[in-house]
């Protein structure tokens, strides 16, 4: 059985890659990055996921199945590093938008 | 604080030492920048006096573990469940913390003169810190969480440090190199996940004792996605592009951080291979290396012949250099699958070339920096006839020479014969290409000596050469030339335990749970 969470995460991950490869803007570059990390936090939270499972809180916690924790703690790290590398890219984005007064590629190639 | 103790704690402290010496960078850096470049030099030399401690005694007593937030440091499966976050510090691990640390003291020394007319030292010095930090656990790590985000701190640290010109060309690589590490990183994250899914673990080791009585198609496809992740890292050919460029727009002093972090790249890819996915593994992925590290000799040594930039031609033969490792490692990988008893051999010569690869590297890089230094020139039609201004950059630049393309009496040339040697068996053309390569590079640097050092005498202003980074090139210099002539020495000493504690897997399972 293939579940629809597994649908969503390819689709994203191939969404991302190919604005990584084929788009030509820096901005669009940055958001491909930005949406394989969204494919790939929403496979990790869908590993740990369980059928009507609740938060894994032990404290007063129902006799009831719970989601894995592993996973949320790895997604919740992952989205921090995420964001730092999408701050970094932009950054990098907007200074180089000083220089070239583009966000081009294809205007600009200074190394070769 | 005793030896025992500093040894106890090496594995973490390790880490931690460069990491708080880097967020104290800037603190220092108020009260002047004599007092942070100390603080800097002692945190650096503490640090490596620690790695060296820890290789010492891991020669001597064997593999170390450390288990983080544990009463007692080997305690890494509380309640039977290997849960914590382990760090593990055994030949091969040690080896490359050594390399790893040696790199950035080393740097730092050299940067000490090198920056010390430029602007924004202390955020320079707190991200080299921080690379340090991160290449020290990228060795040590012992599982595969921590190894993304000690992967991703690299990634941040050195793309900050590329972009530290902040001209166009140096944003611009930086942005390259962002691009490739970021999406190498999620993939390397992607493949963690399906290894999570299917063992509910992320300890390496545990992961590898479960492997060893099952294996499927999920691990094939965890592992792919690791390789590939672990590959773009580290600069092999079908993704070489950003490595030309990272390399030629960092400061020198940074280049050689960053060739030491694709080095450790690939040291991540052969410890999971080796140590985790032997079940799995086959020979298609050592063929994949063979193939891909021959077309990386071939694109490096081609591409370079054009290049007019010093820096940039020494970045095409870095990407050259990778290929002989992927070489000499992928045979092993065949060797391994097919049981024909070389494979020690080939792996030893690809240990054995990434150190030596780091000590040649570095210094030729170091010289391309001093150059640029002493004249503010790096273009090779610009240069010509340095040697009659500067005999010891002249003497430095020979050892390297002889020491990248693999001539004897340097230590490139012993490994080199090993990978030959041991790549003949599986298909003698890939050896023919090797030698090839080699003797194309040899060619090359030639050439940018004829004409950079010969020739009528330079007229323009040369700057003296500072003493902090002659005692660099020196000290590199001599490990290349000790290397070079007694290499069963170093065979002996730390590349042979090294490759069997990569080798030995259940040793290293037993050793951590």
């Amino acid at each position: 059985m293939i579940s629809i969470h597994f649908v969503a995460v390819a689709l994203l991950i191939s969404l991302g890659i190919y604005a990584v490869v084929f788009r030509r803007n820096l901005i669009k570059i940055v958001m491909g990055i930005s949406v394989i990390g969204s494919g790939v936090n929403l496979f990790l939270v869908s590993l740990g996921y369980r059928e009507g499972g609740i938060a894994p809180i032990f404290t007063n916690a129902p006799q009831t199945a719970m989601v894995l924790p592993v996973p949320q703690a790895l997604t919740l790290t992952s989205i921090v590093i995420g964001l730092a590398v999408t701050a970094l890219m932009l950054s990098f984005t907007i200074m180089l938008y000083g220089h070239w007064k583009s966000l081009d590629t294809r205007k600009r190639r200074l190394l070769e | 604080m005793s030896v025992e103790f500093l040894i106890e704690h090496s594995p973490a402290l390790a880490i931690a030492l460069p990491l708080v010496a880097a967020f104290a960078a800037p603190l220092f850096g108020k009260l002047g920048s004599f007092l942070r470049n100390l603080w800097v030099l002692l945190m650096l030399a503490f640090t490596e006096l620690v790695v060296l401690l820890m290789g010492q005694d891991v020669l001597a007593n064997g593999a170390r573990v450390y288990a983080l937030g544990a009463s007692v440091p080997s305690l890494t499966s509380p309640f039977g469940f290997p849960i914590r976050i382990v760090l593990v510090a055994d030949a091969m691990s040690a080896l490359f913390a050594v390399t790893a640390v040696s790199i950035a003291l080393l740097a730092f020394i050299y940067s000490w003169k090198y920056m010390s007319d430029k602007g924004g030292v202390d955020k320079f010095y707190t991200l080299l810190l921080l690379l340090t930090a991160a290449m020290a656990g990228l060795c040590l790590t012992g599982d595969f969480f921590t190894l993304f985000v000690f992967l991703e701190v690299s990634s941040i640290a050195s793309a900050g440090l590329v972009a530290y010109n902040r001209s166009g060309k140096s944003l611009e690589a930086a942005f390259k190199y962002t691009v490739v590490s970021a999406v190498g990183a999620l993939f390397l994250l992607f493949g963690v996940g399906i290894l999570y899914g299917k063992y509910h673990l992320l300890n390496m080791a545990a992961i590898a004792a479960e492997m060893a009585i099952s294996s499927s198609f999920l691990d094939v496809a965890a592992l792919s996605m690791l390789a590939s992740a672990l590959l773009l890292k580290s600069g092999a050919f079908p993704v070489h592009m950003w490595k030309p460029d990272a390399y030629q727009q960092a400061p020198v002093n940074v280049t050689i951080m960053l060739v030491t972090t694709a080095l450790l790249s690939l040291y991540v890819l052969f410890r999971i291979c080796f140590t985790i996915f032997v079940p799995v593994m086959g020979s298609t992925l050592g063929w994949l290396a063979v193939v891909l590290g021959a077309a990386s000799i071939f694109v490096g040594v081609t591409m370079a012949l054009p290049q007019k930039n010093l820096r940039r031609l020494i970045g095409y033969a870095a990407v050259a250099e990778v290929g002989y490792i992927l070489m000499g490692v992928g045979t092993s990988m065949v060797s391994i699958s097919r049981m024909d008893g070389f494979a020690v051999q080939a792996l030893s010569g690809g240990v054995f070339h990434m150190i030596n690869d780091v000590l040649d590297m570095s210094l030729i890089f170091l010289v391309a920096g001093g150059i640029l230094y002493v004249t503010k020139k790096q273009d090779i039609t610009e240069l010509s006839g340095l040697g009659h201004r500067s005999g010891f950059l002249t003497v430095m630049f020979a050892i390297a020479l002889l020491a990248i393309s693999g001539m004897p009496p340097m230590n490139g040339f012993a490994s080199k014969l090993l990978i030959y040697e041991s790549v003949y068996f599986l298909n003698p053309m890939l050896a023919i290409i090797g030698i090839a390569g080699s003797m194309m590079m040899l060619a090359l640097f030639v050439k940018i000596f004829a004409s950079v050092f010969l020739g009528a005498p330079y007229r323009g202003i040369v700057a003296p050469l500072p003493l902090s980074m002659a005692f660099v090139m020196c000290v590199l210099a001599f490990f290349i030339i000790v290397f070079g002539l007694f290499p069963n020495v170093a065979l002996d000493l730390i590349v042979t335990p090294a490759v069997q504690a990569l080798l030995g897997k259940a040793a290293y399972i037993g050793g951590v749970i």
